[in-house]
């Protein structure tokens, strides 16, 4: 209980300005939480809020103006091997075939072609593409797309998993099935996950935690802990619709 | 995933299918009619006597010229073959130098800053000029050998070919360079794998452009006192008024520019997948 408590990934008094012409514009504003090793924590937050841009400097890609983010208790600068990311607009590549894309960060990482392969096929049958190795990403539907990304990010097995909106793209229908799907994975290979939405309901259905954020520029609103309602819950439920209908009320509207 | 569907579907798939081939097949009758046409208005004209035939020849008098070239020298001294294939030579070797200097060059251009800085100034100098105006200074520098003709060639299809590439790989999809940069890639890394690959069908357009271009200065370059080649043999047709020649010149090149165009199809087919279609 103790060493599940520790955490994997803090951010701590992240602020992010950006400068242009036209002045100083602030998206995130002094964000603080912790994300404990297993855990499944959904950032929820309008849209345009700063999520991204709190994930890209989690991430390494984007440099804050001020904070810290630990990973494993200490302080990291730039991208980590360790963090993978599940990006919000289809980053599958079209030019490169499904197996391609899911062995992309072993490529970089320098794995040979053998291992490689061996690698990319576990993670295409854990997200249920099998037999679409050699297909093109255009030839495939969104949910299909988004898969491929699930299995890139999981392949080259880092300790941590962040997801920018990944279903936000995807009809109702697809989105509802990716996230049992998401759940399902998540369960199969046990993962530290960030994972950002702005869809209430489905922060509900995955969330060990979630942490709501405000409206532009993204502080820290409130963290609520799920832990209480077991996966896969039941969205109809009593106390799925308390929570719901209490995180709703306390969350500020996208303009 | 389709297959199976498909076969469930059989009857309205035949159907489709069959639909598909008449409609396909319509289309293709219809470039035919429309090719037989154009020659049949054309003879019409000719042998009705609404052309002068001195100054219009008939298609079939054009034919027969094409064909009598091939094992004639006269009138302007070589066999249509040696004709064809001096002009290849000309056009090609400029093409190529153009391919292999001009998408390296706007590959770089667009992807680092500094060679940005560095050479789009000269280029933006360079790209206005007319490469017809380049003729009088390199007949001065390499006299009117196939050096000449090939830097004409060159001008004419570099411009094209640093454009496109250059253009093509400023419109990376960030995300696909975030994607490969979370994975640790280096900066050249990420060049090679993600930047040239996005970019490639760009690059051919440019490249399709570049060939365009390249057979079509040919005739211009051409006019440079050469001994040999298409342009040269349309020269000779000209001083000797025989518009039989222009024109068999005319279509031999025209004929020859569709057949290197569908060799670049072709080409473009096998190195660049999945990239058709593809919206976001
Ligand atoms: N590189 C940047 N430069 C300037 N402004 C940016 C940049 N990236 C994001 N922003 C701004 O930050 C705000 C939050 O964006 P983002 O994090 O993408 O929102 P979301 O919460 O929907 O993911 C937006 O108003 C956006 O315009
Ligand atoms: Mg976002």
């Amino acid at each position: 209980m103790e060493s599940n408590m520790k955490p994997k990934l803090e951010v701590k008094n992240i602020t992010k300005t950006f400068f242009s012409d036209k002045g100083a514009f602030q998206a995130v504003e002094d964000v603080s939480f912790q994300i404990r090793e297993g855990e499944f924590l959904v950032l929820l937050g309008p849209g345009r809020c700063g999520k991204s841009v709190l994930l890209n400097i989690i991430s390494g890609l984007l440099e804050q103006t001020s904070g810290a983010v630990y990973f494993n208790g200490q302080e990291i600068h730039g991208v980590n091997p360790e963090i993978s990311m599940v990006f919000q607009k289809t980053a599958v590549m079209p030019f490169k075939t499904v197996q391609q894309n899911v062995e992309l960060g072993l490529k970089f990482a320098g794995m040979d072609k053998k291992k490689r392969a061996e690698i990319s096929e576990h993670y295409i049958n854990l997200v249920g593409l099998k037999g679409f190795e050699k297909s093109y990403p255009p030839q495939l539907s969104g949910g299909m797309k988004q898969r491929v990304g699930i299995a890139r990010a999981y392949a080259t097995n880092p300790e941590v998993l962040i997801m920018d909106e990944p279903f936000g793209q995807l009809d109702a229908q697809t989105r509802y099935s990716m996230q049992n799907e998401i759940l399902r994975i998540s369960a199969e290979e046990k993962k530290t996950v960030l994972f950002v939405t702005n869809n209430i309901e489905e922060a509900c259905s995955l969330g060990d935690r979630i942490v709501l954020l405000s409206a532009c520029p993204a502080r820290v609103k409130e963290i609520y802990d799920l832990n209480y309602l077991p996966k896969p819950r039941d969205i109809v439920s009593k106390e799925f619709l308390d929570i719901r209908q209490k995180i709703s009320d306390n969350t500020d509207l996208a303009l | 995933m389709a297959g199976a569907d498909l076969k469930l579907l059989g009857t309205d798939y035949q159907i489709w299918k069959k639909k598909q081939r008449r409609e396909a097949g319509q289309y293709y009758l219809l470039c035919l009619v429309g090719i037989f046409c154009f020659f049949a208005i054309w003879q019409i004209a000719v042998t009705a006597g609404l052309a002068n035939e001195r100054l219009l020849p008939s298609p079939l008098q054009v034919f027969e010229t094409i064909i009598e070239k091939f094992y004639q020298k006269e009138p302007d001294g070589n066999t249509m073959l040696v004709n064809i294939c001096a002009s290849l030579q000309v056009a090609l070797s400029g093409f190529l130098l153009a391919v292999v200097i001009g998408i390296p060059l706007g590959l770089v251009m667009g992807w680092f800053r500094l060679a940005e800085a560095f050479f789009r100034p000269i280029f933006e100098l360079v790209r206005p000029v007319p490469p017809i105006a380049w003729i009088p200074l390199v007949v001065v520098w390499f006299g009117i050998g196939l050096q000449a003709k090939a830097l004409i060639i060159f001008f004419s299809a570099f411009v094209p070919c640093v454009i496109n590439s250059y253009t093509g790989i400023q419109l990376t999809n960030r995300t696909y360079i975030n994607v490969a940069r979370t994975f640790g890639a280096s900066e050249t890394e990420i060049f090679r794998k993600v930047g040239i690959p996005s970019s490639l069908p760009m690059v051919f357009a440019g490249v399709r452009v570049a060939l365009g271009n390249s057979w079509s200065t040919l005739v211009a370059a051409e006019m440079l006192a050469a001994t040999a080649g298409l342009g040269y043999m349309i020269q000779q047709g000209r001083t000797l008024a025989r518009p039989d020649l222009v024109i068999a010149g005319m279509v031999v090149i025209g004929a020859i520019g569709a057949v290197l165009s569908g060799i670049l199809s072709y080409i473009e087919k096998r190195l660049i997948k999945g990239q058709k279609n593809e919206s976001n």
